[in-house]
């Protein structure tokens, strides 16, 4: 018994979540020292 | 090269990403000022001097996207990301030899020229697949794409900084930094080449919602000939302009502002504001241009632009009498600043279809570049005319930002003319596309069905 005419297209799942965290983990080193820096404004 | 057609299944939640990866590294771009004090020293070079790589970098932007957004439309996004990928790393490792070499022409020809191309192309290379594969929500789609064109420089500051104290600020050291730039950034980028895809059919992932292909379509060679690219082009240059003139001179403005007042800025507090605004200007650009998809982008336009105004009315006559009246007004400025940069793409479409929306609006971009001279240009003119009249603290900046409210007006103006483009500009639509037959509609049911 076959199953790939009832399965549907392969799920993406883990490259969606591959490639997000791809782009997310620079952007959040970006954001954390921008939060740094932007925190002097209210303690310099 | 040909589009490459999304296999059935393919996810559109893996193109932002795939977008964010050209973005987030050509960025890098707004953090070249890192590179600067280095340059000067190990190559003997002056602060005009230093600062040509960059300028001519946004100049080839400009040109690039405008002369090239064609050719983007008719090779598809991986030709048009590979060419930023190899564009963009060439020119850092060609400036790495430049550094090594001590040939500071070489920095010039490749971080400016060779690189600027790739910022060019990289920059439009997402828009119009974005729009194709979100047409319920282009502005959402588009506002993650240029939000990493902001969010690169705030990656790439600290890193490089990192990267020449590491290394050294000596001409080997910023050789070597060049270096790992140029091998990262086509490391990075090439997610971005692999992952894109163009939808294989043109309704919407979501289902019931708008196809890609409703509305006029324009061509870009028919959309310049229109009025509505020029009122857009305007609302863009005036936006822009009134944005820039804060962000350019933010640090040392908020320091005149209350520098007659008992509680004068400090040089830190005055860093962190500029990182505060560049925080406004990347929320602006995801937050604002997805609103837009809810109440409009005629709507939109003329609230970046009419309480872009008041805004900047706010900090002429009160700003100097409250500091959080200040800077709240300065980060709303900023956020609007932001937003009018990601919307326009959604506008273009909205106005002239998705059939060439990416040439359209890398021909559009030319207003950008008009506007990086010009806004920098008033605010510094202005205030050191005013201080050479004797002027100082808030008052240096007074002029500008009446000037500023004029050019938002000038804007919102502009933006109240946009009409609907004449049917005579419209791309004639095929007989095939006109009335589906049975059969075409089933089949593109079915692959709205897998790519879900």
């Amino acid at each position: 018994m076959s199953s790939s005419s009832s399965s549907g297209p392969p799920s993406r799942r883990g490259l969606i979540a591959f490639a997000w965290v791809w782009v997310g983990v620079p952007l959040a080193y970006g954001l954390y020292e921008l939060v740094q820096k932007a925190t002097q404004l209210f303690t310099g | 090269m040909s589009p490459p057609v999304a296999p059935p299944g393919w996810s559109r939640w893996l193109v932002p990403p795939a977008a964010l990866s050209v973005h987030l590294s050509i960025g890098q771009a707004y953090a070249w000022s890192v590179f600067k004090p280095p340059l000067e020293s190990a190559l003997g070079l002056s602060g005009t001097q230093s600062a040509l790589p960059f300028q001519l970098g946004i100049v080839m932007l400009g040109l690039s996207a405008a002369f090239g957004g064609t050719l983007v439309e008719r090779n598809g996004p991986r030709w048009a990301m590979t060419v930023a990928l190899i564009c963009f790393s060439s020119g850092f490792l060609l400036s790495a030899l430049g550094a090594a070499t001590e040939q500071y022409w070489l920095i010039v020809l490749g971080y400016g020229f060779v690189g600027g191309i790739g910022l060019g192309i990289g920059y439009i290379s997402p828009v119009s697949t974005l729009i194709k594969w979100f047409p319920d929500r282009p502005g959402m789609a588009t506002g993650i794409a240029i939000m990493g064109f902001g969010g690169g420089a705030l990656i790439a500051s600290p890193w490089s900084a990192q990267m020449l104290e590491s290394f050294g600020s000596d001409s080997s050291g910023i050789a070597l930094a060049f270096l790992v730039h140029g091998l990262s950034y086509a490391v990075f980028m090439l997610l971005g080449v692999l992952l894109v895809r163009v939808p294989r059919t043109e309704k919407p992932v979501g289902g019931d919602g708008p196809s890609a292909l409703d509305g006029p379509q324009v061509s870009a060679r028919n959309a310049v000939r229109t009025p509505q690219f020029w009122c857009l082009w305007v609302v863009l240059c005036m936006n822009v302009t009134a944005g820039i003139g804060i962000l350019e001179k933010a640090a040392p403005m908020i320091t005149d502002f209350f520098a007659n007042t008992s509680t004068p800025v400090s040089v830190s507090a005055a860093a962190g504001f500029v990182a505060l605004l560049s925080a406004a200007n990347m929320a602006g650009r995801i937050g604002w241009s997805s609103t837009s998809d809810l109440i409009g982008r005629k709507n939109i336009y003329r609230l970046y632009l009419g309480a872009g105004a008041l805004m900047y009315g706010l900090i002429a006559l009160a700003g100097d009498s409250s500091k959080p009246l200040f800077i709240l007004c300065a980060l709303v400025i900023l956020s609007f600043y932001g937003g009018g940069f990601a919307t326009i793409p959604a506008y273009l479409k909205d106005l002239f279809g998705t059939y060439q929306v990416g040439a359209i609006h890398g021909r559009l971009l030319t207003a950008w570049s008009t506007a990086g001279v010009l806004g920098p240009l008033i605010v510094n003119w202005i205030a050191d005319r005013q201080e050479e009249a004797g002027k100082d603290g808030a008052s240096l900046y007074t002029m500008s930002l009446f000037i500023m409210i004029g050019l938002l007006a000038v804007g919102f103006v502009a933006n109240e003319l946009v009409r609907p483009v004449d049917p005579r500009h419209h791309v004639p639509v095929p007989a095939s596309q006109e009335e589906p037959t049975d059969q075409s509609k089933e089949k593109e049911a079915a692959d709205v069905q897998q790519q879900q």
